[in-house]
Order: structure tokens, then C-alpha cells, then sequence
């Protein structure tokens, strides 16, 4: 059986080779923060990451996923909410909705990561997950407050 | 707005007899008592629960969408009661509880902008009523007069200094009448509502454990993928379920009703391979199956100078007007569909059984989604019950006269009994089966003097009626009233913001082969880009500043011109706009709120550029400050994104668009940062989620007529050559 590692843990996946990673985490792993918006990467709102870098889990196929590599969803960027992202969205009231949400934090959590005091325009270069809802501008403050919390 | 929310017959019987119960009374605490052992907590009253820890939980009738509703209640109550902020949380009562209970909730429809201000006096009551009946538990147990009791955040403190918990005398509370009357609040006492308090449902939504309807899972579900006919009105002609039946998990193939094929499978992405891989043969009405975008252009270009029309305002003698008139100003212009795109695509689980019908889904009308269900399985309403899960979006789409989502889940479950089904719509078959923004034109004339006054006015609209679609039963003498949002003489849910000595506002109602839908906005949309993007073309025919043009129609509408001079201010229309760059104005009236909108804009290489847009709303009263500049923000992106970048077309009958590739929205590139001025002017209540999501688009295509010359007639803005930048 195909297996990959998730949050940390090792799985076991009773799926065929060509199962999109959004669709193993929310149907075989059960992890449904990740969520689906288009399939077609185009919407982020399955953003996940992998080894640190933010992949879009509805364009990866079981079968891409190579030994050792690290898969780190919503429910595992932090164990209790404290990661900077979350605590700066909790702060700003970024949601709406929400269903973009985890896809935004998963991205805009490696941007902190490799850009730890984004300017607007690296927010505007790099954030490309849509939000139908429309909390832009609060995802722009978000980033600048979660930087000030790192 | 009248935003009914039920097509059938047996929904319509049982949201109608429940409205006489006590409703109208707009008091109606009392309803339904001898149900209460039915609900799992002990409650002071329908609308309030206080648990022995003293933690108090809300009933909230209205749904939330992101719309920040859900907080805005649970504000509401708390200030009543005098309650903790900091243990108040809140359930969802379902449907089925509501009618067993006469209605006791009032509606749960969430649409219209209405989630605040249609429910504001009766959850406020509630909140009055609990903490005169926790006071005066409090009193019988002291043998003091309430009066004497001050309360602060729950604790009630007695003449004495003595103390008591609302958690103390919760239990005392529940066993007591419901008072006849209480008195509100003046919402100059408030301490909790009208403050800018953070939501109580943002935690769980950054770290995925938030349970929206497409995450819902209960024990044995299986999944379904559907595929419905491609043209409207066609209907299933045959497919070879053996086809697929041996792929990985397939449980089912079978047709759910006549337009209708599903295959069921243990996991979602299987059924959904086995449903691509399915050929299935259609039978298409003829007519529908060649109608194409040139034809629905035909049909709205010939609408513009029919003989025939609704009237929706009228006054004096235009004919007359612009007969004399010094110089006549023509323009026509046009709106295309549009489709919600909720980013959480349709979907619901059914369970039924030979005598129960239980639904989980995102609906923003749980009522109408019973009613379906009832109607699906043919079960009574008592048989059955929706659990209200989160929405990830509505915007009109869920449960505004389209249930479809839980009407084909219920179908689905019909034919496996005692198994849950999860029907999920992938994006394509969500964005090709929507209820879509009307495609309208408007064509219009006007008449100056010789000194450049506004003399007359004629307004044609022409096109697609969304009563008339989804619900016939609300048109009056075959007119649809609600074509004419913002555009009414008078009332107090749209009024025209100008004086127009002679005036004529009609409708030539022509329907294309496909369904339409209240999308956030509604007809406010087309109407506020129509006739504002008029008003600035004979402002400029008139070789008159739009401001000042404005201004001169609006004397006699005092809180229109408010929002517009704050907006004015805002953006430094006095000072003029930098150079290479223009201002751009707008003001509507929608959903009892007055808005306006500024935008500064520049072009270069056809390219437009929002430097900065000003928003103001005066929505009478605000709940929550924060949450409604999220909703200007929001509703700006969601605006700017239909009349900018995004539009539905079809080609033999077939929407053409199917995701986000084909139909963009805006994203964190284009979007501009928003000004906000909210200018609550007291004494009505207006809504909060639509009415600011029609004022940004005229004013950034005004700015770009004032910078270029080039005027935007036509949606989305790529028809004219330029695009957002
Ligand atoms: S679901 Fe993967 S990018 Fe939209
Ligand atoms: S918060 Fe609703 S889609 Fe982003």
C-alpha cells in the first residue's frame, strides 16, 4: 500500500496511485481542513506544505509523493494555534466564511517563513489564493502582524 | 425585499401557517412551551440558555456565512441580559424544532441583508425577558425587589451586597413566566452591541477544525457524484451504469430524477472518476439547446425598444421633457451573469429512512431545505429535520428559492435507505448549475435645459426577471417588482436618491433558458452601474462637475447626499485628483442603507489601477464596527470582480464557464485598499452585507470616463479593452 507522511505520522493509504493528495488527506486520512475549491489549481484553498514549501494537494497524485518527504497540513502548523499566522488571524478577525482559510495560513505561513518582514507588494506577489468572501486586506494586515509576532 | 424562500407547495403551507403564530406579535417567548424536554438544554427562554457554570448559550435563528451575523446577534442578547461577553456562545436550533414550536424563532431565511435588522427587536426582547426572569428568580429567592438588584456581566448583587450568579438562578428562571413587555435598551446605553467586539466563531477557522457541510461525516456514508443535464430543461435519455459499475469503491450508478445521474462510491474521488468516465445520452428541448450569448443579446437589444413594459417609477410627462428639452443624452448599457462561486462548491448528506428524512448541509434557508426534503421524500414535515452545518459562502446562491443541493441528496438517499449519502458538486458542475445574476440592459435618455438641468428622464430596462425564474407565484400582475431595486419613488428598503421632475423607470422582462438567482447585491447591481454611470455622462454633456450635478437632484434627499459629500470628502474631491490620475463618484440606496463610494484610479497600457476607493455607509444602526467594514471590504472584492474580470457566457445552451480558469475573480493582486466611513444616522435599521457591493464599480468606471474618455457601457470591463491591474 502506498504510504506517506502526514502531520508527523506515517500512513498507510488504501487508494490508486493517481488520487489527488487533497482527496487522501480528506477521505482516507480524514484531515478536512485541507479543502477543495476547484481541483484545477486555481482557487489555493487546498494550499498544504511539503517540506516547508506550499503545494497545491489537488494537482499532486498519491504516486508523486517520494520517501521522506514531509506533508504538513492545517491541523499540523501548530499544536494549539500559537503559530504567529494563526494567533495574528485570531487577533484581526481575518476570516469570514473560512473555507479559503487554511489554505491562505499554509501559505502565507511559508511566505513568513522564507520572508520574515513582507512588504504589501511580496504579499501581493506571493499570496494568489482566492478568497471569495473577500478578506484580502485583512490577510495583507494579518501578514504584517503576524511578522511583528514572530 | 421580498426574498420568499420556497417553490413548493408543502413548504409554502408550512412556513405560512407558522408565521401567524405569534410572530407578528413580535413576541412570541411563550410558543411552544410544552416542547421543551424535546431540546436537549434547559432554557430561560426560546432564546436564551444558562447553564449552571454560568455560561450562557444564545439560540441564533439566522445563519452564518462569514457574514459576521451569528456575532452580531449573540451582541444583541448579551446587551440585553446584562450578560458575561466572555461565556456567551451560541447554537443553532433546526428547522424542525422551529415549526414544532409554532415558528418561535421567526424566519430562518438569511438573505436581503436581513440577518440584523429584520430579527434585531425579537432577539433583543429575548435577551430583555431572560434577565427580567433570571432577576426576578433572584428576588424571590432574597424576598427583594428587583428593582433594588444591580448586574454587572452576570452577577446579580443585591441591595445588601449579596451576590448571585445568572448560573445560580438559571434553573429557578427557566420555571417562570415569559413577561408580557419589556424595555429595550436605548442603543446609547449599549456596552456590548455597537462595539467592536471580535467574532466568536474565527479560532476554529485557522486551524482546520472548523466542520463545514462538505466535511460532514457520520458512520457507514458513502459519497455521490452528479452529473445533471447540460441544457436546461433537457432530461437523462439513457447511460450503461455497467460502463463504470467495476471501477475502484462504485457502489451505484443510477438516475436520480429525470435530468439527473449520480454514482455513488465509498470515497467522493471515486465516484467522481467513475461519473467522468460515464457517458450519458440527454434529450435537449430544441429551442434551449441552439440559445447562445448573440441570442440573449437579441433578445435584451430588442426588449430596450418594445412597445410593451412595467412600470416600476413614473412621474410628470418625459415625452413631454424631452421634446423641449436643449439637448437629449443617450446611453445604453449592459450587465452580464454572474455566478456566486461560493468557494465551498453545493453539497449535503441525506440519511432517510421509511419514516425519517435528516439532512446536514450549508443552507441559508434551513426552512426551505425542509420543506424540499419533505417534498423529496415524500415524508411529513414532522419526519423530517436539516442540521444547519457552516457555509463556506452563500451570496444568495444556498437556500434563496434553490435548495437543488438538498433536494437531489435527499433523492439520492431515497434509493439506498439507511444509508448517508454525501452528494458533493464538483466546481464544474457547481459553476455550470447555479442560479445566475440576471443579464440585463438599460437603455436611457435624458433631457437638459439650456443650463444643463436634468428636465426628464427615461429609464428602459431590458431583460431577465428573477421572480419570474424562480418564483412566479411573487409577481404582481406578471410584474416583477424587484427589477427595480433602488430605483423607488419612495420606501424604505431603496429609494431613487434624485428628484427628477420627469421620470420614467420600466421593465421589458425577457427570460433566457437559464435559471437565475439572488446574487449578494441582487438587481442593485446593474440598476446602481446603469443609472450612475448616466448620471456622469450628463454631468459631462452638461459640462457640469458630477458632484455639484449630483447634488443639485439630491435636495430633497438628505441622507443619500450624506454618504455621497462624506465619500466626496474622503477621497479630497475639492482639491481635484493628482496628476494623471481622476476621481470617480457613486451613491445608491439598498436594503434600507444608504451607501457611496470614491475611487481614484489611473490607466496606463489599458491597464486600471484603483489607487484608493472610499467607502461610507449609513446603515442606521451598527452592532458591530469591525465586522462591518469587513463586509465593505469584502463586498468591494465580490463587486469589483463581477464588473471588472468575471462573466457567465453560453453557447448551445451549455454555460461555457466551468472554474476559476475561465471565470476569474478578483484576487489579492487587484485588490485595492478601502477607506471606510460608517455614519450611522439612528432611527431605522438598515442592512450591512449587500449594500456596499454596488457603489465601487460606477465610481471606478466614472473615474476611468473623467481620465480617458472612455466610457464603460459594457460588463465586464474587458469588453471595452482594459482590464484591472
Ligand atoms: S482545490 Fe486545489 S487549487 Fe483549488
Ligand atoms: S473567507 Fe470565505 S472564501 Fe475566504
Amino acid at each position: 500500500m502506498p504510504a506517506l507522511t502526514v502531520n508527523g505520522t506515517r500512513h498507510e493509504v488504501d487508494a490508486e496511485p493517481d488520487t489527488p493528495l487533497l482527496w487522501v488527506l480528506r477521505e482516507q486520512l480524514g484531515l478536512t481542513g485541507t479543502k477543495y475549491g476547484c481541483g484545477i489549481a486555481a482557487c489555493g484553498a487546498c494550499t498544504v506544505q511539503i517540506d516547508g514549501q506550499p503545494m497545491r494537494s489537488c494537482q499532486i497524485q498519491l504516486q508523486d509523493i517520494r520517501e521522506g518527504e514531509e506533508i504538513t497540513t492545517i491541523e499540523g502548523l501548530s499544536p494549539d494555534r500559537s503559530h504567529p499566522i494563526q494567533q495574528a488571524w485570531i487577533e484581526l478577525d481575518v476570516p469570514q466564511c473560512g473555507y479559503c482559510q487554511s489554505g491562505q495560513i499554509m501559505a502565507a505561513a511559508a511566505l513568513l517563513r522564507d520572508v520574515p518582514e513582507p512588504t504589501d507588494e511580496d504579499i501581493r506577489a506571493s499570496m494568489s489564493n482566492l478568497c471569495r468572501c473577500g478578506t484580502y486586506n485583512r490577510i495583507r494586515a494579518g501578514i504584517k502582524r503576524a511578522s511583528e509576532l514572530s | 425585499m421580498t426574498e420568499h424562500f420556497t417553490l413548493s407547495r408543502r413548504g409554502f403551507l408550512a412556513s405560512a401557517a407558522a408565521t401567524t403564530g405569534g410572530l407578528a406579535l413580535g413576541f412570541p417567548l411563550g410558543a411552544g412551551a410544552e416542547q421543551l424536554d424535546k431540546l436537549a438544554q434547559p432554557e430561560i427562554n426560546a432564546w436564551v440558555v444558562v447553564q449552571p457554570d454560568n455560561t450562557v448559550i444564545v439560540r441564533v435563528a439566522k445563519i452564518e456565512m462569514g457574514q459576521g451575523t451569528l456575532t452580531g446577534l449573540v451582541q444583541l442578547v448579551a446587551e440585553e441580559m446584562d450578560a458575561d461577553w466572555d461565556t456567551v456562545s451560541w447554537s443553532y436550533p433546526t428547522p424542525g424544532e422551529n415549526v414544532a414550536r409554532e415558528r418561535v424563532w421567526g424566519s430562518f431565511g438569511t438573505f436581503g441583508s436581513q440577518g440584523i435588522r429584520t430579527s434585531q427587536e425579537m432577539v433583543r426582547q429575548g435577551g430583555a425577558a431572560a434577565r427580567a426572569m433570571l432577576l426576578q428568580a433572584a428576588a424571590n429567592r432574597w424576598n427583594v425587589d428587583p428593582g433594588e438588584f444591580s448586574v454587572e456581566r452576570g452577577v446579580i448583587t443585591g441591595p445588601g451586597g449579596e451576590t448571585l450568579t445568572y448560573g445560580d438562578v438559571a434553573e429557578d428562571a427557566a420555571r417562570l413566566d415569559v413577561p408580557e413587555s419589556v424595555t429595550l435598551k436605548d442603543p446609547s446605553e449599549w456596552t456590548i452591541a455597537g462595539k467592536s467586539l471580535l467574532r466568536l466563531d474565527t479560532a476554529d477557522k485557522t486551524d482546520g477544525s472548523r466542520v463545514f457541510s462538505i466535511d460532514f461525516k457520520v458512520d457507514g456514508m458513502v459519497n455521490a457524484a452528479i452529473r445533471q443535464t447540460p441544457v436546461q430543461g433537457g432530461t437523462v435519455a439513457g447511460f450503461d451504469a455497467s460502463s463504470v459499475e467495476g471501477m475502484p469503491g462504485v457502489q451505484r450508478v443510477l438516475q436520480v430524477d429525470d435530468s439527473t445521474v449520480a454514482v455513488v462510491a465509498d470515497t467522493w474521488w471515486r465516484a467522481k472518476k467513475a461519473l467522468d468516465a460515464l457517458e450519458i445520452e440527454w434529450d435537449f428541448p430544441e429551442e434551449n439547446a441552439s440559445f447562445g450569448t448573440e441570442d440573449l443579446e437579441a433578445m435584451l437589444t430588442e426588449g430596450l425598444t418594445a412597445e410593451e413594459a412595467f412600470i416600476g417609477n413614473e412621474a410628470g410627462d418625459v415625452a413631454e421633457a424631452l421634446g423641449k428639452a436643449a439637448q437629449v443624452v443617450e446611453a445604453t448599457y449592459s450587465y452580464p451573469w454572474q455566478h456566486h462561486v461560493t468557494m465551498e462548491p453545493m453539497n449535503a448528506t441525506a440519511l432517510v429512512t421509511d419514516d425519517s428524512c435528516t439532512v446536514w448541509t450549508s443552507t441559508q434557508n434551513a426552512e426551505s431545505d425542509l420543506a424540499a426534503a419533505s417534498e423529496a421524500s415524500g415524508l411529513e414535515i414532522p419526519q423530517c429535520d436539516i442540521h444547519r452545518m457552516n457555509l463556506g459562502g452563500g451570496f444568495g446562491r444556498r437556500g434563496a428559492s434553490s435548495t437543488d443541493y438538498t433536494t437531489i441528496g435527499v433523492k439520492i438517499a431515497m434509493q439506498m435507505k439507511g444509508t448517508a449519502v454525501k452528494v458533493i458538486w464538483s466546481r464544474e458542475e457547481d459553476m455550470t448549475h447555479g442560479a445566475y445574476h440576471p443579464a440585463t440592459k438599460a437603455r436611457f435618455r435624458g433631457g437638459l435645459d439650456a443650463d444643463g438641468n436634468l428636465t426628464g428622464m427615461h429609464m428602459r430596462i431590458s431583460g431577465q426577471s428573477i421572480f419570474a425564474g424562480l418564483m412566479p407565484f411573487a409577481l404582481e400582475d406578471g410584474k416583477d417588482p424587484l427589477v427595480f431595486q433602488g430605483l423607488q419613488a419612495d420606501g424604505q428598503e431603496g429609494q431613487l436618491g434624485y428628484t427628477i421632475p420627469n421620470l420614467l423607470i420600466d421593465h421589458a422582462m425577457r427570460n433566457p433558458p437559464l435559471r437565475p438567482g439572488f446574487w449578494r447585491g441582487v438587481n442593485n447591481n446593474q440598476n446602481s452601474f446603469y443609472l450612475e454611470s448616466f448620471i456622469d455622462e450628463l454631468a459631462l454633456a452638461a459640462d457640469r462637475d458630477p458632484l455639484e450635478f449630483r447634488r443639485a437632484l439630491m435636495q430633497d434627499h438628505p441622507k443619500h447626499l450624506a454618504v455621497l459629500n462624506k465619500v466626496a470628502e474622503g477621497i479630497g474631491w475639492e482639491n481635484g485628483a493628482p496628476e494623471g490620475r481622476a476621481f470617480g463618484l457613486c451613491q445608491h440606496m439598498g436594503y434600507g442603507s444608504y451607501v457611496a463610494a470614491a475611487a481614484e484610479v489611473s490607466v496606463e497600457n489599458d491597464a486600471v489601477k484603483i489607487h484608493r476607493i472610499v467607502a461610507a455607509t449609513d446603515p442606521g444602526h451598527v452592532v458591530n464596527p469591525q465586522q462591518v467594514e469587513a463586509q465593505i471590504e469584502g463586498s468591494f472584492a465580490m463587486g469589483l470582480s463581477a464588473s471588472m474580470m468575471s462573466e457567465i457566457t453560453m453557447q448551445d445552451g451549455r454555460v461555457q464557464e466551468e472554474n476559476f480558469d475561465t471565470y476569474p475573480i478578483v484576487s489579492m493582486w487587484e485588490m485595492p485598499d478601502v477607506e471606510k466611513h460608517i455614519i450611522p444616522s439612528g432611527g431605522f435599521w438598515g442592512g450591512v452585507g449587500e449594500p456596499t457591493i454596488f457603489v465601487a464599480t460606477p465610481a471606478v468606471l466614472n473615474a476611468v470616463a473623467r481620465l480617458t474618455g472612455k466610457r464603460v457601457r459594457e460588463l465586464p470591463l474587458y469588453r471595452s479593452g482594459l482590464r484591472l491591474s
